[in-house]
């Protein structure tokens, strides 16, 4: 157990401010999540002749980019400014590094769906002569979205950690595994709910690795974490959260190996999987702002790795000094 | 043009006499609405609770027995054997402790007023996605209020909790909007991120920021970075001679984990019993890490994906 603090706080007041961000971003977190996932989909389902799970994961990917998109909006002080995310780039910013992703993974998809929608409107789309020009910009826009899907699954646990809300910073080094595993799991599970089981095996494989690298994730980097910091993980909504999280991964996993090949389970499974992912961004979210609330969370992690710098000879970096 | 030299507060609390003219002072040139409800906290005289969008000074009071005070004096004199980086008079050259003024062995009063510590290496400038935030010619951290789009990543990036959105600035039941009683004034720059200027209005017209000017007792003091850093030296060499171990300086170090502050204080006890955190880091100082740790995580997901097309049947 965490040897017992001692401290004095102001009153118990938050040292740190929570982020004003409401259930939209855990939201975009899970949708962004899909997308990528959908898009890495898409593109194996193109290279390797899949019409159908192409087709279903490119129209999964841009409804999550959609309302992603829409919900991180929403969330914004100024919606109507939205586009000064785009006025510059920022390396030291991920949420920066993150417009910028979205943006390119967009653009890639929005093509390919043009295309998919012309083959589903039976080309009566009124593109005239741009239709030949669509078609052969599609393969290679498949493959543009693939390569910022990763990196838009993936960034979102950047953007999280690198902050000083003393939970998402304690899990810097491990959240970006847990967020591309979740993201795995998550578009494998659409994917299993669309898309008929003759075709979906790719997403079957990717959800049982996906499950498979969100529970070690999760571990690691809860054992990795300052005990205190990570207590939030576990106590109230957040830990209720997880919990259900690591259940219905746990579950979906099993359904898919016992029976996706047969379509209700392999429905219900991708049900599952998509309820988990929906769960771990919703408890890492609230895990963070929690950790905001109580000044517990800022000074007792502080002070421990102060002291263990201390003992360690290390006392010139230490922000109160004697002269 | 030829770069002013950076500029800085010095706010020496051993002096503060709690009076909030400085909150007040801040409050009024920057227009800044009122912050809730006007309600008592029971937090000693501190009913403004915090920094925030509208509240850019802000007084702390803290009341203290014997034992805080016995134990602030300990703790203060375990940084000074720890032989952390001191200049001026040593303090081993320390009468004996009792005779310090101006507290009485069994009570104190704590006042500090805090401000945003204008960080050398800034979480909420670093974060903010749009560039509203930015470095002015005086080395201080500023937002433009016509560019931030309010995405609220600033907050989550300021190791002190002093960058917030500004909402309605109220709560019910005086959540009216006008200038007659018992109604709000208009509450300017809403749903963007505010946070203290350093007056850089004032700045540019060669003025003293509103509440230093303002100070009575010289507690918050305006200058050079320089030359504020090296008063806060001077003055807590001065109190150690005179026997009060308690005083320490907090942001004056450039080693930090923020790489120093542009607003250094001089406290009279650990920091977190005036809200600062006692180990601040800048957020970006682990961003390496974390882009790395994240390239290699999403090279697993193509990884996983390309096995999953060359075994999924
Ligand atoms: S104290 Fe916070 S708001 Fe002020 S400059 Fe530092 S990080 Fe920014
Ligand atoms: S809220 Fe405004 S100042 Fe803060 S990070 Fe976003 S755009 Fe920048």
């Amino acid at each position: 157990m965490v040897p017992e603090a001692e401290f004095t706080s102001y009153y118990d007041k938050p040292i740190v401010k929570a982020p004003p961000w409401g259930h939209e971003i855990p939201a975009y977190l899970f949708l962004g999540g899909i997308a990528g996932g959908s898009g890495l989909l898409a593109a194996g389902a193109q290279l390797t002749g899949r019409t159908l799970l192409r087709r279903n994961a490119r129209l999964s990917a841009m409804a999550a980019v959609g309302l992603g998109g829409v919900a991180l909006v929403a969330d914004l002080g100024k919606p109507s400014r939205f586009y000064n995310m785009l006025r510059t780039f920022k390396v030291t910013s991920p949420m920066s590094v993150g417009s910028w992703i979205l943006t390119a993974f967009a653009g890639g998809l929005t093509v390919t769906v043009g295309a998919e929608v012309d083959r589903l409107a039976g080309a009566r789309l009124p593109l005239g002569p741009l239709r030949p020009v669509l078609r052969a910009l599609e393969g290679p826009a498949g493959i543009e979205a693939a390569v910022f899907a990763a990196p838009l699954a993936g960034y979102t646990a950047v953007l999280l950690a690198d902050t000083a809300v003393p939970t998402w910073n304690a899990t810097h080094r491990d959240l970006p595994f847990v967020f591309v595993s979740s993201a795995s799991l998550a578009s494998a599970g659409l994917a299993m709910v669309t898309t008929p089981v003759s075709e979906a095996g790719p997403a079957r494989v990717l959800a049982v690795l996906g499950v498979v690298g969100d529970v070690v994730a999760m571990k690691a980097m809860e054992r990795r974490m300052d005990p205190v910091a990570a207590e939030p993980l576990h106590h109230g909504s957040a830990g209720t959260m997880l919990r259900w999280s690591e259940r219905l991964a746990v579950a979906g996993a099993v359904g898919v190996l016992a029976g996706g090949r047969r379509r209700p389970v392999a429905v219900v499974a991708g049900l599952a999987l998509m309820g988990a992912s929906a769960l771990t961004r919703f408890g890492v979210f609230e895990a963070g702002i929690h950790s905001t609330k109580d000044p517990r969370y800022v000074i007792e992690p502080q002070r421990r790795r102060l002291a263990a710098r201390r003992a360690a000879g290390e006392t010139g970096d230490s922000i109160t000094t004697a002269g | 043009m030829e770069q002013p030299p950076r500029k800085g507060f010095f706010t020496d609390t051993s002096i503060c006499i709690g009076c909030k003219a400085c909150e007040v002072a801040c409050k009024e040139w920057n227009h800044n609405p009122r912050d809730g409800d006007l309600e008592l906290t029971g937090m000693s005289y501190d009913n403004t609770v915090s920094l925030g969008a509208s509240t850019w000074r802000h007084v702390a009071f803290v009341e203290q027995g014997r034992d805080a005070i016995a134990a602030a004096r300990t703790s203060g004199r375990a940084l000074v054997s720890l032989g952390m980086p001191s200049v001026g008079a040593p303090a081993s050259a320390v009468p004996a402790p009792d005779v310090a003024p101006p507290d009485t062995p069994e009570f104190r009063w704590l006042m500090a007023s805090d401000v945003c510590k204008h960080c050398t290496h800034a979480g909420c400038l670093d974060v903010c996605p749009t560039g509203a935030l930015f470095r002015t010619e005086f080395g201080t951290v500023v937002i433009q209020p016509d560019v931030c789009n309010g995405c609220g990543t600033c907050v989550a990036g300021c190791p002190f909790g002093v960058v917030e959105r500004r909402s309605d600035g109220t709560a019910a039941p005086t959540y009216r909007e006008g200038h007659r009683k018992g109604e709000q004034p208009p509450v300017p720059k809403r749903g963007v991120a505010q946070k203290c200027t350093l007056c850089y209005d004032r700045l540019l017209d060669d003025e003293t920021p509103a509440c230093a000017k303002t100070c009575p007792t010289t507690s918050i003091k305006f200058g050079d970075h320089t030359s504020m850093v090296a008063s806060a030296r001077e003055r807590v060499a001065e109190l150690h001679a005179q026997g009060m171990t308690e005083a320490r300086l907090y942001g004056a170090n450039e080693l930090d984990g923020v790489g120093g502050t542009g607003s250094v204080f001089l406290l009279l006890d650990e920091p977190e019993v005036y809200g600062l955190p006692p180990d601040p880091r800048v957020c970006t100082a682990d961003l390496p890490t974390m882009y790395k740790r994240a390239g290699v995580a999403m090279a697993g997901m193509v990884a996983a994906a390309a096995v999953a097309f060359w075994k999924g049947r």
